[in-house]
């Protein structure tokens, strides 16, 4: 047992972090670092700029996309390799944000299902950061229950006609294409009338409009479809087979490790290592130790966990299913830390003003994001199902619309 | 990286698995929880036999010689099997302590019988409620001989010998307390079996009246040595916890897999589902936790005193958790003596408590990782 590299993983970590000493965009490290909790913000630039040409620096120098073929854009880099770049890229790898989906999804599912002349055509500016993808899954009417989707295509000669809405879509006004999942057919089952499609987002028809969230931010869109025109040749697997093609998709969201999940924990134990309360430092209160533990194990735990996938990377192993409780735990542990925060600032732990409140209105952001970090990628109900019946093999929910055809299903609850 | 136990140390898990699954079967824990037995003497000699009493003893001390990580997975396997022998008192306690602070002869007199079953030993600390603190030492050490009373001294009754911390000074400070080696079988020790929450594991006080008493290490050093005896045996415990943990899940999932209600098994309703969810959620935590402690255990890190205290509390939860929601997924018959749901209910809340409570180890991993970001 040790967390040593292997010879060949030495090398390639001393080659990358040499790499990244000599050209990492060094001006923007601090702004970087102190960005917990995803909301990346420099001062005096342009993010989507930043995070461009930092891709593009990568890309020319064969670091962008590692786990990708050579010929698409990648470096056809070992898993553990993967791992090893985004520890050594650190905090720059907050850059890289606004990439995430097309890398881990979109070009994932390119590959297993475009043509060949399409993936050259495409996946190369997607690897370099030229050309931004979205994933345009979720519908107001089906979010969990993603197959339960409304968006129509409809053949009309060698195109295929898209109307409808898409909803919680990252990054969709700056996408340049996306990929949309839509009904075909629905006079069968619900999975079995679905369809997969890329897409240029700025096709006529195509309009988006940000979400004002809970928190008061807009992260995400609404993606209205009017009389959207998309060539057959841009289908993604068999018409009506768009499920089977998702799974591909949701996959390899699932298969990216190492990245490490926010907790709150390190920014809560800084906190009270330096929060005077009315009898001391909050620290040397045993009421908030106590609390300080709880959380500081489940951080620990999440971060060992992960140690052991990347072990199992690198015996070149698949790493268990253990590795899906990291967004179950964190996401509910980052709500719990962000309250406790503003409870130990007592009645100014309501004031949300960076000159105002404690750390900046670190916590005050933190607690009103989090509501969302329990949703996005999967409901905590979802993932506790994926763990149930996945990992301890009991039985998948009870399906009333399964063999129901998807026109038959009820669309209200109290009619 | 390879943050994982070798293929030898999982096939020794193995071995260990199959061992306690034919020589301890909830029958034979059943003998010790109804009172037939103190402990399973046949399960003692056979786990001698195995090499697995003296896997981390020295050669040279007639162990095996293997190391702590070997010890680790033989411990996830006790926890496991809720083995009903006095397997933590005596080779992460007493021997434990005889290693750190024991001088050779003690180590001659004493870990070769600790290897092969013929002496068990234990660690006399506490002396009533509250956790280990110097301050809450009265028994004392004057002339060679010890008076006062110990209690809870976990295995106490069926111990041949123990580590026993003692008042030495009068300073209030740490470096009051020394240590001591007592033969329970000789004069001026009396010993009582008392009832405690787990019926197949023993617990007595122990009064010493002008008992002899051999020191263990130098006068006015027995906290310091106390302290790294209890980190060590934090991680070998949060290793039987971890195995009680997995197993009070399985039983969790199986029972709820197999058992119908409403037409179909309980375990298709996400009310149970998200339940045994949380459990592994629970025990997967307090396993990656462990592994960290293990890691720091065998190669003496300066990380040891942190990662022993979440491994403690980590796997603490996680066995409580799982025991208790065990119980909850089997509903009626989880609540009847028959089921053997209870002695993983009552095995979690005694190990709960064994070294401290959950407050002490919380209270020491915040100490703790207070100093190393200061450092």
């Amino acid at each position: 047992m040790n967390f040593d590299d292997t010879p060949q993983e030495a090398a390639f970590r001393a080659e990358a972090k040499a790499w990244i000493a000599a050209n990492a965009p060094k001006q923007y490290e601090e702004e970087l670092r102190k960005a917990s909790l995803g909301r990346v913000a420099l001062k005096g630039a342009n993010i989507l700029e930043a995070a461009k040409a930092w891709q593009r620096k990568k890309a020319d120098a064969g670091w962008a996309c590692l786990h990708w073929p050579k010929e698409y854009g990648g470096r056809g880099s070992s898993p553990i390799e993967r791992v090893i770049w985004q520890q050594e890229e650190g905090p720059f790898g907050r850059l890289s944000s606004m990439f995430i989906i097309g890398h881990g999804m979109c070009g994932p599912t390119m590959m297993a299902f475009a043509g060949e002349e399409q993936k050259r055509k495409y996946l190369p500016p997607l690897a370099s950061g030229e050309k931004i993808w979205c994933q345009l899954f979720s519908e107001p009417a089906g979010g969990s229950d993603v197959a339960g989707l409304r968006t129509r295509a409809e053949k009309q000669g060698d195109e295929w006609v898209i109307n409808g809405q898409k909803i919680w879509t990252s990054g969709a006004h700056y996408s340049d294409y996306g990929i949309l999942l839509t009904r075909t057919d629905p006079t069968v089952a619900k999975h079995k009338g679905l369809t997969m499609f890329f897409l240029d987002m700025k096709s006529p028809g195509v309009e988006v409009r940000p979400i004002k969230q809970a928190s008061g931010a807009s992260d995400f869109n609404e993606v209205y479809f009017t009389d959207v025109r998309i060539p057959d040749s841009q289908r993604l697997g068999n018409v009506n087979d768009g499920w089977n093609v998702s799974l591909t998709t949701l996959m390899n969201e699932r298969m990216s490790i190492g990245a490490g999940v926010s907790t709150g924990f390190p920014e809560l134990f800084d906190f009270c290592n330096n929060l005077m309360l009315e009898d001391g430092l909050a620290i040397e209160n045993r009421a908030v130790r106590a609390k300080l533990a709880n959380w500081a194990v489940k951080a620990s735990g999440l971060k060992y966990t992960s140690m052991r996938a990347i072990s199992a990377l690198s015996r070149g192993e698949r790493p268990g299913p253990e590795n899906s409780i990291g967004k179950l735990v964190a996401g509910s542990m980052i709500q719990d830390v962000a309250t406790y925060a503003l409870d130990l600032q007592g009645a100014a732990g309501a004031l949300s003003g960076p000159e105002d409140a404690e750390v900046a209105g670190k916590f005050q952001a933190m607690l009103l994001r989090a509501p969302g970090t329990r949703v996005e990628g999967g409901t905590d109900e979802i993932m506790r199902n994926i763990i149930a019946e996945r990992v301890l093999g009991l039985p998948g929910d009870i399906r009333v619309d399964k063999d129901v055809p998807f026109n038959k299903i009820p669309t209200k609850g109290r009619a | 990286m390879n943050f994982d136990f070798s293929d030898e140390q999982k096939q020794m898990r193995d071995e260990a698995r199959k061992f306690l699954s034919e020589q301890c079967p909830p029958k034979a824990v059943r003998e010790v929880l109804d009172g037939k037995a103190p402990y399973d003497k046949a399960l003692w000699k056979g786990l001698a036999e195995m090499g697995f009493l003296g896997v981390a003893i020295p050669e040279q001390f007639g162990g095996a010689g293997a190391g702590h990580l070997e010890l680790c997975v033989i411990a996830e396997e006790m926890g496991r099997a809720l083995a009903p022998v006095p397997f933590s008192s005596t080779v992460y306690l007493a021997a434990e302590a005889l290693l750190i602070a024991g001088s050779d002869a003690q180590k001659q007199k004493w870990l070769p019988k600790i290897a092969s079953g013929d002496a068990i030993g234990t660690l006399a600390l506490f002396e009533g409620h509250g956790n280990p603190s110097p301050k809450a030492i009265k028994v004392t050490a004057n002339g060679g001989v010890l008076n006062g009373v110990k209690k809870p001294v976990a295995d106490g009754a069926i111990a041949d010998f123990a580590v026993v911390a003692a008042r030495t000074g009068s300073s209030g400070r740490e470096s009051d307390i020394s240590l001591f080696i007592v033969d329970l079988k000789a004069g001026g020790v009396e010993i009582k079996s008392l009832t405690n929450i787990d019926l197949t594991r023993g617990q007595a006080a122990i009064t010493f009246k002008d008992a002899k008493a051999e020191p263990l290490g130098a006068t006015g050093e027995g906290w310091g040595v106390l302290t790294q005896v209890l980190d060590r045996a934090a991680v070998l415990m949060a290793f039987e916890q971890v195995g009680g943990a997995d197993r009070a899940l399985e039983m969790g999932r199986d029972y709820a897999l197999d058992r119908i209600a409403f037409g179909r098994p309980i375990g298709s309703f996400q009310a149970v589902k998200h339940m045994l969810a949380d459990m592994y959620v629970s025990a997967t935590l307090a396993r990656s936790n462990c592994y960290y402690g293990a890691w720091a255990l065998s190669t003496n890190a300066g990380e040891l005193p942190e990662a022993a205290a979440a491994a403690r509390i980590s796997a603490t939860q996680a066995f409580q958790h799982c025991a208790k929601n065990n119980i909850q997924v089997h509903g009626g018959m989880g609540f009847t003596w028959e089921f053997d749901c209870h002695m993983y209910y009552r095995r979690a809340n005694a190990m709960a408590l064994g070294l401290g409570s959950l407050s002490y180890w919380e209270d020491a991993l915040i100490d703790r990782m207070r100093k190393k970001n200061a450092a």
